[in-house]
């Protein structure tokens, strides 16, 4: 099975250990995981804005670098959803919704494609706060929204519950958004800021040590609340969690 | 509540924020919780200053209206926004136990969903039948194609009457039509019945909020235009004073009015009857004590039976407010002997939006708020915030189809995380029109230059490779090009709140290419 391994722009340039992780769980598994060299981003800053011409070329560049795997696996629910959504800037052709059709984000690749069972390298012995973000939570299913009237399910805390010493605490707003919203955070600075300082005060009141999430874009945000508010959560990324990060 | 913030209080390094005590739910007197109609409202604590109320978005003309703005300064009146923020999320919480208490909810908003698709796809079918039905039952039907006509046909009723006051209770249309304002001009009395709207009345201020227009307002505040206005005392923020001082000094004015008028929730076709769904009972009184009565209706506001109309009810009041039903079901349908009734159907835009492919499913709605109740924004930003007359998620997509200039900025108040939709009970898709509309503002050029030039940059700059990397560098020059790159914005405004991402090493393009590539550049 060929894996194109897409590292979405924020993790390349904030959080490279995610990457890593992400490459390195993959590999756990025996898959032959290949990184297109030049990979840039999946052009959702753009869509999100309403720029979907400014968005083509970005989108054609993604369809180019990852035309071919049998997978595209990221880990980010956010780029994803984009790529399976929204990259429509470009004409539909049988090779773009291939791609896009192809494109798995990193939890629901274990979960419902590789259906892993254990993850015997992995212990994480810490009480965690899990953060759904919006796109990965009601854009792609990785678990039920609280506003649904649906039998319950969570495919990152079913993957969870396989690290060893993990303890899940429970937030008083669990699907609640944090703010950052994409561009949302720089063109609405006070309503994401306190977005996100109410998301982390929540984390802190459930009596989190850290805070996991399968979107780094949420994390870098919701980590520079808490450090202006002198809240002493850690921010880590499920990849790094799933591939035995002992903290 | 402080003792279950331990063990790490007693580090002392918690920022008093969280510190901060913190009851989502209101208790009595004796510790009970008490359960209201229209949510929990709690008693700001006697020690705590009194904070002026924020007021709303400041319009200017045709200008676009920056909801940012109004937001901040909402967020700087931090009780007003603590207590809008828990009251609303309070109804949020209630909804949900109200719609996970029926085991069939998901199918009925489906249900409703599809009626509400059937109608509008047949709307001017059921809209002659509710015509014919309703001059059956000896009702005046009139049809005004916007707001102003609306106005005109409602004062032209009056002045035939003789008309002088008419006492109204809540209804959006007519603050679409800018009713109050216009009647003021023409010498009417316009009294408003029910509470939150009177309250709103009172103080020369839109609704806020599709069913709780007062909710930005804490009971201060209350009290300060009550004593201003009904003459009561201004200490005394307790809500049943409140509540009968409003009560007694309204109901001599509506036992007198000359005429009276109320919006519609449902318009059934085959009976021709308005149903209005209320709390307090003063659709009736308005519609039942004056000897002319008037009810505006929305054209999307029909159903086409009285059988769809036990999916809506059994929908509307769990979703607003989490209640089962609203106290009164009130149905209108013929005129009172020696009285006349007059019902105008009004278009002001609805007929265009029908005809919009993207957004024209918008004209579902039901006007139930959930959509607010949910909107993390919309809790932390106040409903006059966005300067329009219907606020919250479902405003980003209604408000653009009045005025694409003015309300072009308001698509862009969202973070897109789509728990509007999942509330919403006619099933809206609300958070992808609002996707929609950013594009269609974007190609008509609605957006400013400034935003468009920077993810035009943006797109070059991610298109290619080589540019890329430029861009990103060294580990080192990736938080120098970070307002380039990744926020987009000269102004940094991310590090005014929000501590900026520490640079890592080295990028994970370097790291592969250091530890996972040959020198001939192969994996």
């Amino acid at each position: 099975m060929r894996i194109g391994l897409f590292v979405p722009c924020y993790v390349d340039a904030f959080e490279p250990e995610v990457g890593i992780a992400t490459l390195e769980l993959l590999e756990r598994f025996g898959l032959d995981v290949e990184y297109p060299f030049d990979q840039t981003c999946c052009g959702q800053p753009m869509t999100n804005t309403g720029c979907h011409a400014e968005a083509a070329a970005t989108e054609a560049l993604f369809v180019k670098n990852f035309s071919g795997f049998d997978y595209v696996v990221a880990p980010s629910g956010s780029c994803v959803h984009q790529v399976r959504e929204h990259l429509t800037a470009i004409p539909q052709t049988d090779e773009v919704k291939a791609v896009r059709a192809k494109t798995f984000e990193l939890v629901e690749f274990l979960h419902d494609v590789l259906k892993i069972e254990e993850l015997p390298w992995a212990a994480f012995p810490h009480r965690v706060a899990y953060h759904s973000n919006c796109n990965a939570l009601r854009g792609i299913g990785h678990a039920r929204p609280s506003e649904l009237n649906r039998p319950y399910f969570s495919k990152p805390l079913n993957l969870l519950k396989k690290v060893k010493g993990i303890e899940i605490v429970d937030l008083a707003r669990p699907d609640e958004c944090c703010g950052f919203g994409g561009t949302f955070s720089v063109f609405e600075p006070a309503v994401s800021a306190k977005m996100g300082y109410d998301k982390v005060t929540d984390q802190a009141r459930a009596g989190a040590d850290y805070v996991v999430s399968a979107d780094s874009s949420c994390l870098m945000h919701q980590k520079g609340c808490a450090e202006r508010l002198g809240v002493p959560l850690k921010y880590i990324h499920i990849a790094q969690v799933l591939n035995g990060a002992a903290a | 509540m402080s003792e279950e913030l331990n063990p790490r209080e007693r580090e002392g390094v918690i920022h008093p924020e969280v510190r901060a005590r913190s009851d989502e739910s209101e208790r009595g007197p004796n510790g009970q919780r008490l359960q209201h109609a229209e949510a929990a409202s709690k008693p700001i604590r006697a020690d705590a200053p009194r904070e002026p109320q924020p007021r709303g978005a400041r319009i200017k003309g045709n200008r676009p209206i920056d909801q940012g703005e109004a937001a901040e300064r909402f967020l700087a009146a931090p009780l007003h926004q603590k207590a809008h923020d828990e009251r609303l999320w309070d109804v949020r919480k209630k909804r949900d136990t109200a719609a996970h208490g029926i085991p069939e909810w998901e199918e009925l908003r489906e249900i409703a969903s599809q009626i509400k698709a059937h109608t509008l796809t047949h709307l001017d079918q059921y809209l002659a039948q509710f015509e014919a039905a309703a001059k059956a039952n000896g009702v005046h039907v009139h049809w005004a194609e916007d707001g102003a006509a609306h106005n005109r046909i409602v004062l032209d009723i009056l002045q035939k009457h003789g008309a002088k006051s008419l006492v109204k209770s809540k209804s959006m249309l007519t603050e679409e039509c800018g009713f109050r304002h216009f009647m003021a001009a023409h010498d009417i009395d316009i009294i408003e019945t029910d509470l939150g709207e009177r309250i709103q009345q009172l103080d020369e201020e839109e609704p806020s909020h599709v069913v709780m227009p007062a909710v930005h307002k804490t009971r201060l505040d209350v009290a300060d235009v009550f004593a201003r206005t009904l003459g009561t005392d201004p200490d005394n923020d307790d809500a049943h004073y409140l509540a009968e001082s409003q009560r007694e000094t309204t109901r001599p004015l509506i036992l007198k009015a000359d005429a009276g008028l109320t919006g519609c929730n449902f318009a059934i076709a085959e009976t021709g009857t308005v149903v209005t769904c209320t709390n307090e009972g003063n659709a009736d009184l308005s519609g039942n004590v004056p000897p002319l009565q008037i009810h505006s209706i929305g054209i999307e506001k029909i159903i086409p039976k009285v059988e769809h109309l036990g999916v809506f009810i059994r929908l509307l009041s769990r979703s607003a407010l989490g209640s089962p039903i609203t106290q009164y079901t009130s149905h209108f349908r013929a005129p009172r002997a020696g009285t006349e009734m007059h019902m105008v159907l009004v278009d002001n835009g609805r007929s265009e939006r029908l005809g919009m492919e993207e957004f024209w499913t918008s004209l579902k709605c039901i006007r139930c708020g959930a959509c607010m109740n949910t909107c993390p924004v919309y809790r932390r930003s106040g409903g006059l915030s966005y300067g329009a007359t219907y606020s919250g998620p479902i405003g980003l997509i209604i408000d653009p189809t009045f005025n694409k200039r003015k309300y072009s900025t308001l698509p862009f108040s969202s973070t897109m995380n789509g728990s509007c939709t999942n509330v919403c009970p006619v099933k809206i898709n609300i958070h992808e029109q609002i996707f929609a509309w950013r594009k269609v503002l974007a190609e008509e050029h609605q957006i400013p230059l400034l935003k468009q030039g920077m993810m035009k940059a943006a797109g070059a700059v991610l298109s290619r490779p080589a540019a890329y990397r430029a861009a990103i560098g060294a580990a080192d020059s990736a938080l120098r090009a970070l307002p380039r790159f990744a926020v987009y914005n000269p102004a940094n405004t991310w590090g005014k709140k929000r501590e900026m991402p520490h640079a890592p090493r080295q990028s994970f393009h370097a790291w592969y290419r250091q530890n996972r590539m040959n020198k001939d550049g192969q994996s």
